[in-house]
């Protein structure tokens, strides 16, 4: 068996015993998904822009996962407090292995909830355009969970307890998040607006989501692919310099 | 000592500085193999700052050390894998189970596949706790995590184990028990302890030598017979007092916590 493998079962196991964490996580973009596809799904189809609700669903599909993969930097923290990092730290274990076992389990359990949140949309009326996508999507998805959840196992390597995580958290994500295109189309917003989400990687990541599941992209499908993987590795190299310099 | 004499844990003038504090001063002893050695000190001595830097958590500021030969700066993964630890704090995942554990670790240290389950089986029951072996460890008490944690520490065959600050806050059943479960391993596989305690009593009726240290300064070192022969005192705890002074020290004196703390406090200004 080897440490990367354990590390990530050890989180897939721990998600699954918090039953909690799985609800909580996809409720709050449910909650989204509702009162933003109903909401305004009217206003949208006057504006001629179609149907909100299918348009809506790959990018709250990848707040599922942001907020969900952001999560894994508490677990270090967790980690820090009730010791258990210390056992990691000692082990004759390189330290990027230990940071992308954990981070693959944390990008895994993200995933879950975004496929868990797609069955709902799917429950709730939504069809994708081709069902032989899904797999695609899922795959980006997945690519986008373990990207952010390296990135959250960066920051929880360098704040000391909950309350700053939650507080560069908030800061983070929600800016992430709502400059994305997430929740609206990038083509006819001001340009100010325009060139932060050209900036923002999850402008690309939910891009690419739609592209696979609707149909309809603003940059692309390769280029939300290449910048996508940029982004991870980036993620990937932030992640593990920062779990490195971890001083007990 | 005598020539032949093996020493598996060799330190030479290591000092550790966080700012302008200086937790360790310029410490140079060795540990012979198979020797049970008691770094005795009042709260805040430097103890724990002594055994980070052994257990490779922290870098000495200057000076070296070595585990089984290997330099804890320089061949930190070898020298991971020569010892085995048990900390002050609990350091298991308690949404795991003891089972579940004691197989991470044996994986971080690579313990063969077919071994692992036995290994795992003949710790936890010498430790008492196989019938509790799917038990979440946070149902646990601190008694049963403390065990959990020595078998844990001794499950990939350490040439040295340390223990920090063992006992702290453990019965008189489970304190006993522990020295018993470490003396035993120590005689039967020749396996060297360093441990960390304040306990006077602790030290004197475990360890085969002791070394006394205070304000990050190596004091003295030696048998308890003969450190109390050279302060001229009849107990090691007249021997300790009259070597380290009657002074009360502060309780939370963690100069590494209280140095991090300062230097957050600062950088936030």
């Amino acid at each position: 068996m080897s440490v990367i493998y354990i590390l990530w079962l050890r989180q897939v196991k721990k998600f699954f015993r918090a039953k909690s964490r799985m609800i909580g996580a996809v409720g709050q973009p449910l909650l989204f998904l509702i009162a933003l596809g109903y909401g305004l799904g009217a206003v949208f189809a006057r504006a001629g822009q179609g149907d909100y609700r299918e348009f809506l669903v790959p990018g709250i599909m990848a707040q599922t996962v942001l907020f969900s993969a952001m999560f894994f930097g508490a677990m270090i923290i967790f980690d820090k407090q009730f010791g258990f990092l210390k056992e990691t730290l000692v082990a004759p274990v390189a330290r990027w292995k230990v940071m992308l076992g954990g981070a693959l389990g944390g990008g895994t359990t993200a995933t879950i909830q975004g496929i868990l949140l797609l069955i709902v949309a799917v429950a709730l009326g939504f069809r994708p355009q081709h069902w032989l996508m899904v797999p695609v999507a899922i795959l980006i998805l997945g690519l986008l969970s373990v990207a952010i959840a390296c990135f959250s196992s960066g920051i929880g390597s360098i704040v000391e307890d909950m309350q700053g995580f939650q507080a560069i958290n908030q800061f983070l994500v929600f800016p992430l998040y709502f400059l994305s295109g997430s929740l609206y189309p990038l083509d006819h917003v001001p340009t100010w607006l325009k060139i932060i989400a050209e900036v923002n990687p999850m402008s690309y990541a939910v891009d690419a989501l739609r592209d696979t599941l609707i149909g309809q992209t603003h940059f692309g499908l390769l280029k939300d692919l290449l910048v996508l993987a940029f982004t991870a590795v980036i993620l990937f190299a932030f992640g593990v310099y920062r779990f490195r310099a971890i001083e007990a | 000592m005598s020539k032949a004499t093996e020493h598996i844990i060799e330190i030479e003038h290591v000092t550790k500085r966080f700012g302008d504090l200086t937790a360790v001063d310029n410490i140079s002893f060795n540990v012979a193999k198979g020797e049970l050695f008691a770094l005795l000190g009042p709260n805040g001595a430097g103890k724990s700052t002594t055994i980070k830097m052994l257990t490779t958590l922290l870098n000495p500021t200057s000076g070296t050390m070595k585990l089984a030969g290997h330099n804890v700066v320089e061949k930190q993964e070898a020298a991971r894998r020569s010892f085995g630890i048990v900390f002050q704090d609990p350091s298991v995942d308690i949404d795991l189970s003891a089972y579940e554990n004691m197989e991470l670790h044996a994986v971080f240290y690579g313990v063969r596949h077919n071994e692992l389950r036995k290994r795992i089986r003949t710790l936890l029951e010498m430790v008492e706790l196989w019938d509790r072996k799917d038990t979440k460890v946070k149902y646990f008490s601190g008694g049963m995590k403390r065990r959990l944690e020595i078998a844990r520490g001794l499950l990939h065959h350490p040439h040295i184990l340390f223990l920090d600050e063992p006992t702290l806050g453990l019965d008189t059943q489970t304190r006993a028990l522990l020295w018993n479960y470490v003396k035993q391993m120590s005689r039967e596989e020749g396996m060297t302890v360093f441990f960390t305690t304040h306990y006077i009593e602790e030290a004197e009726a475990a360890a085969d030598r002791i070394g006394i240290i205070d304000h990050g300064k190596l004091i003295t070192i030696g048998t308890s017979a003969a450190i109390e022969k050279q302060t001229g005192t009849k107990t090691l705890e007249q021997a300790y007092l009259a070597l380290t002074g009657t002074s009360v020290r502060d309780e939370k004196a963690d100069v590494h916590e209280a140095w991090r703390a300062r230097h957050r406090a600062r950088s936030m200004r």
